[in-house]
């Protein structure tokens, strides 16, 4: 603050208010139509406070499946989610980690060349080759299963650029005495890199856990098996039933169940959060 | 690169590498060769047989009047997202920067709809604009609008871009109020006891200092809405009424997994390739001189 403008406080303040009033406006009207029930769903114009609803919404949500996605609970979906969300996030950085290990502490053959393939993997989104990648996956035998969701999903350029990235300011002499000490390679891995490297890890974290969390063309291409489906997808399939017979109190529910992981992450480590934002995307 | 001072060259490095180069391979480099090898080949009515025809399938595509839509709604579509959520993230990131009480719990409930999955944001979009029960639905009918998106091509489309930037304002507002909070407040002292106002000092001084931010998000904004709202189409509108929404990344899947043209989405595959590695070029190449003023 520079000067004392109380006038152009008030309109700031106001700019703010507003658009996260109308940033928050969908969310706010989500969490209304979780708590109503069928019947008032169907009453012109909806409600614009909750109602008494939400338990008996979510405890139906957990036990059983809506619209086109029945046959499995939103409970199961959400398991589905995790279980994909940790092993995409958890794959991504440890294969990372040791590449970037093997890029910056070994002078090897084709070191070049393998770093120079895991970049182009950036230029590989799975929009661009959904065709001969399903064809890939299922030759592998990994259509409907946790290892087709995540295994191909995996391979990160911008993780092993943010650990080169950390791995080159680590100084020389952590190394030097290292070895004077007689530390093998995996052993200052394990006790020095990863250790020093625990803040990024966590921020990388962060952001892959929403990234895994909300995949949604991979998953809708690779299961067709209705127990694989994610949550995210199966909003989808509850809206295509929607069309004739809208369940829309427990179609918001859902939705608020398929945001509130992420979401809860981003808020909650919000420090980390912004900072794997700003060093993943350098 | 790397370091001085490094292991003795032994089997372990490949070991280290061998997983990040295999997965690599096998998802990445070898489905990628396939599409530019399917680019180039035509499968009879059968799907028995396959002919090599070199670039008919591009030639195909840019004579293609279907093709040649889904690109100009494309671009469309990419700098409506880019120019609505960049410029409210802009508003917002230039208030919150002003204000001394209460940034952090702005900053809080503007960013969490990063979050949010773009499928999800399309749920929600379509239940508030659904064309019976929607709330802002029934709030334009009584402006007299009449709204159907699933009917009108051009409010579908409205919807959609809706959708997408609502859900890229916190990703763009973090930007540009990093890149604000990066000024040093002396120059805007300097400013001050010259007399500019606020307002002056926002477009003489912080707008053009956030330069390379704002190119820098102009650049991911159009990656995202390239790419990352395939599944706002596919949940909303699934590239209606009559393709009024079908974007490029759209019409790759549908031609290819629902309609089984595998020739046709290859080359598209590989058109949106090239898009892409033009688009880390200047990434890579323009990004970098980011923080140098």
């Amino acid at each position: 603050m520079i000067e004392k403008r109380p006038l152009a406080n008030i309109i700031s303040h106001t700019v703010l208010i507003l658009g996260i009033f109308i940033v928050a406006f969908p969310i706010w009207i989500t969490f209304v139509a979780a708590s109503h029930d069928a019947v008032r769903m169907t009453q012109i114009p909806l409600p614009l406070l909750p109602g008494g609803h939400f338990w008996e919404n979510l405890r139906y949500a957990f036990s059983r499946g809506v619209g086109n996605a029945r046959e499995i609970s939103v409970g199961m979906m959400l398991f589905n989610s995790l279980v994909m969300a940790l092993m995409i996030a958890g794959g991504k950085i440890a294969i990372s980690l040791l590449s970037a290990f093997a890029i910056v502490y070994f002078r090897f053959p084709f070191r070049m060349a393998f770093f120079w393939m895991i970049f182009i993997t950036l230029m590989l989104p799975v929009e661009v080759r959904i065709i001969p990648t399903y064809k890939v996956v299922a030759d592998l035998g990994m259509l409907d299963n946790y290892w087709g969701l995540s295994i191909p999903l995996i391979a990160s350029a911008t993780a092993t650029f943010m650990f080169r990235q950390v791995f080159l300011t680590i100084p020389d002499e952590m190394l030097e005495a290292a070895r004077i000490d007689g530390a093998g390679p995996m052993r200052f891995f394990w006790d020095i890199l990863v250790p020093m490297s625990r803040t990024n890890i966590a921020a990388l974290f962060v952001i892959l856990f929403i990234y895994g969390w909300n995949q949604y063309l991979w998953p809708l291409l690779i299961t067709t098996d209705k127990s694989m489906y994610t949550i995210v997808m199966g909003i989808k399939s509850m809206l295509e039933a929607a069309e004739e017979a809208p369940e829309w109190h427990l179609i918001m529910m859902s939705a608020l169940l398929a945001m509130l992981p992420p979401v809860i992450v981003v808020v909650g480590m919000q420090k980390l959060f912004i900072r794997g934002l700003t060093e993943t995307e350098k | 690169m790397l370091k001085r001072v490094h292991f003795r060259p032994s089997i372990l490095p490949y070991l280290l590498v061998a997983p990040q180069v295999a997965i690599t391979i096998i998802f990445f480099i070898w489905p990628a060769s396939q599409a530019l090898w399917q680019s180039m080949l035509v499968e009879d009515a059968f799907g028995l047989s396959s002919r090599f025809v070199w670039f008919d399938n591009f030639k195909a595509l840019f004579a293609d009047p279907t093709y040649l839509g889904a690109f100009q709604r494309t671009a469309f579509f990419s700098l409506m997202v880019a120019a609505i959520s960049m410029s409210a993230a802009l508003a917002l990131a230039a208030m919150a920067d002003r204000v001394i009480k209460g940034g952090k719990t702005y900053r809080t409930l503007l960013i969490w709809p990063y979050a949010v999955a773009p499928a999800v944001a399309g749920a929600l979009w379509m239940f508030m604009f659904d064309p019976t029960i929607g709330i802002a639905a029934n709030a334009l009918k009584a402006l007299g609008v009449d709204w159907n998106f699933r009917v009108n091509g051009n409010q579908a489309m409205a919807l959609v871009i809706l959708a997408a930037s609502w859900k890229q304002i916190s990703y763009n507002f973090l930007f540009f109020l990093a890149g604000m909070q990066a000024i040093p407040k002396s120059l805007i002292e300097a400013a001050a006891i010259d007399g500019a106002g606020p307002a002056r000092r926002f477009w003489t001084i912080i707008f053009p200092l956030i330069t390379p931010t704002t190119f820098f998000l102009l650049v991911m904004n159009v990656v995202y809405a390239f790419f990352d709202t395939f599944g706002i189409i596919h949940a909303v509108t699934k590239g209606g009424p009559a393709k009024a929404t079908e974007i490029l990344v759209y019409k790759v899947y549908n031609d290819g997994f629902v309609g089984l043209d595998l020739g046709g989405s290859a080359a598209q595959s590989v058109i949106l390739m090239a898009i892409v590695i033009g688009l880390t070029v200047i990434q890579f190449r323009y990004i970098e001189k980011r923080v140098e003023y």
